[in-house]
């Protein structure tokens, strides 16, 4: 098939990006949306132009690294699948497609299709962890009993991949699916209950310090997230936040 | 970071304000709906109102803080949710993943503040008038007679209608929204979720109702 694109196109943070158009033709309906910007790619290097800069890196949809903004959703138009995930069988002979970044002050673009997506990182570092003794005699984790419902509910949480969709479908550039589902797989577990109350503050607190906007429920987040991370996260965590300043 | 100045206890504060102002429009459209009853009743209800100390000094001052805390919250929230996408998307596709309710409650809010600043004008500044700046003496008859002149107008009506369907909007998204904002969302949540369904469609509904009534049987 034959399509029209229109990447967004930006040499580095300090520059301002535009939107260029590319046609790309024999495109196979068996690629992936990244093979086939890989093609682009190879077109536009034996040109000698300078490629596309897009992030990747598993290419099974489990990494989250190749976040990009396609027609105007985030991983493009279907459900519950990372960009890498995608096939252009989902697109139509002579289709134009807008190509973007993720977008969100917290998000700062590296250059053309790339964002810095750090901020995430530091909101973990604030309080996505459990303590362990390890010095030798640790205990063996199958030890401690976990109900089903708790542990279905914090496996369903830790899948959340870090990707971003969430705050690039939000309204608000709000990363609180992201934040929700980090605090709920170990409010849920015994393991993380030791550093429950500073965590759930700490994080929010560096959530807040990034930039990200706040969370007005339209459900946006839930929508477009590939691995189905729910709302109910971010109630928990609502929960969490509230009992947390309560006792302190 | 204090409680009221991170992202969650700001929503929190909207959500208690929010379910305030809720208990409040119950209380108010119990009373408007007197007046198609009763002309009498409606008169009792309005006098009491008008002139219980308590009533007056102590939850008419709450309510106003309420609805002043309310929308300028709503103002800050909406400020810096918008500045933390300084750049916007060249496309943007939203229907498919959230309503047009959910992403427009600061446009519904803003018509439901005009509708309140000509609703301050109508009833509110004339009661001032008459009470606390004319001194006129009480006339616990007077209330029906002035409720039904309101309603003369048509211009007037057919802003209170729009402002009303503005305020089924705002509910329709607010009102099950601000349980989320306080945690719940369990199993009573498609319940809630009903519920707050009906009350945003029947309460401004009557509002509607009441000013239609009069303004087509006086």
């Amino acid at each position: 098939m034959d399509l029209k694109l229109k990447i967004w196109r930006q040499k580095n943070a300090a520059t301002k990006g535009k939107i260029v158009d590319y046609d790309i033709s024999e495109v196979s309906s068996d690629m992936s949306f990244l093979e086939m910007l890989d093609v682009l790619n190879r077109e536009l290097t034996e040109k000698g132009d300078e490629p596309v800069s897009f992030d990747h890196d598993c290419r099974e949809g489990i990494c989250g690294s190749c976040s990009l903004q396609i027609n105007g959703r985030p991983h493009g138009p279907d459900g519950g699948t990372t960009t890498c995930q995608l096939h252009m069988r989902k697109f139509k002979d002579g289709d134009s497609i807008v190509i973007e970044p993720f977008r969100a002050k917290a998000f700062p673009i590296v250059k053309d299709l790339i964002i810095d997506r750090s901020a995430f990182d530091r909101v973990q570092h604030a309080g996505a962890f459990i303590s362990v003794n390890t010095s030798g005699n640790t205990q063996d984790a199958n030890a401690t009993p976990i109900n089903k419902g708790d542990a279905d509910h914090a496996f369903d949480a830790a899948s959340c991949i870090g990707c971003g969709a969430c705050v690039a479908a939000c309204k608000n550039a709000s990363a609180m699916l992201f934040v929700s589902a980090k605090v709920s797989q170990y409010a849920l577990l015994p393991q993380g209950q030791v550093e429950r109350e500073m965590r759930v503050t700490d994080m929010v607190s560096q959530m807040d310090e990034e930039g990200f906007g706040a969370c007005t429920n339209t459900g946006a987040c839930e929508a477009e997230c590939p691995k189905g991370i729910s709302l109910t996260n971010i109630a928990r965590m609502n929960r969490e936040f509230i009992g947390s300043n309560l006792k302190s | 970071m204090s409680f009221i100045s991170s992202s969650i206890g700001k929503k929190v504060a909207m959500s208690l304000s929010a379910f305030f102002l809720i208990s409040f429009l119950l209380l108010h459209v119990a009373i408007n709906l007197l007046s198609v009853v009763s002309a009498e009743m409606y008169n009792e209800a309005s006098h009491f109102m008008g002139t219980n100390p308590v009533v007056q000094f102590i939850m008419q001052p709450i309510l106003i803080l309420g609805v002043l805390f309310h929308f300028i919250m709503g103002f800050v929230l909406e400020f810096q949710n918008k500045s933390a996408r300084p750049v916007k998307y060249e496309m943007k596709n939203n229907q498919g993943n959230s309503s047009w309710l959910s992403r427009n409650m600061i446009y519904s809010g803003l018509v439901i503040l005009a509708f309140l600043g000509l609703h301050f004008y109508d009833f509110w500044i004339p009661e001032i008038q008459y009470k606390y700046i004319a001194f006129e003496a009480p006339d616990e008859h007077r209330y029906f007679a002035e409720l039904v002149h309101k309603f003369e107008n048509p211009l007037r009506v057919g802003f209170y209608a729009v402002s009303f369907i503005l305020l089924m909007m705002h509910l329709l998204h607010g009102f099950q929204s601000a349980f989320q904002s306080l945690g719940v969302n369990n199993k009573f949540t498609p319940g809630i979720k009903k519920t707050a369904w009906a009350f945003s469609v029947v309460v401004p509904l009557a509002f509607v109702f009441i000013a239609l009534f009069h303004h087509f049987n006086h």
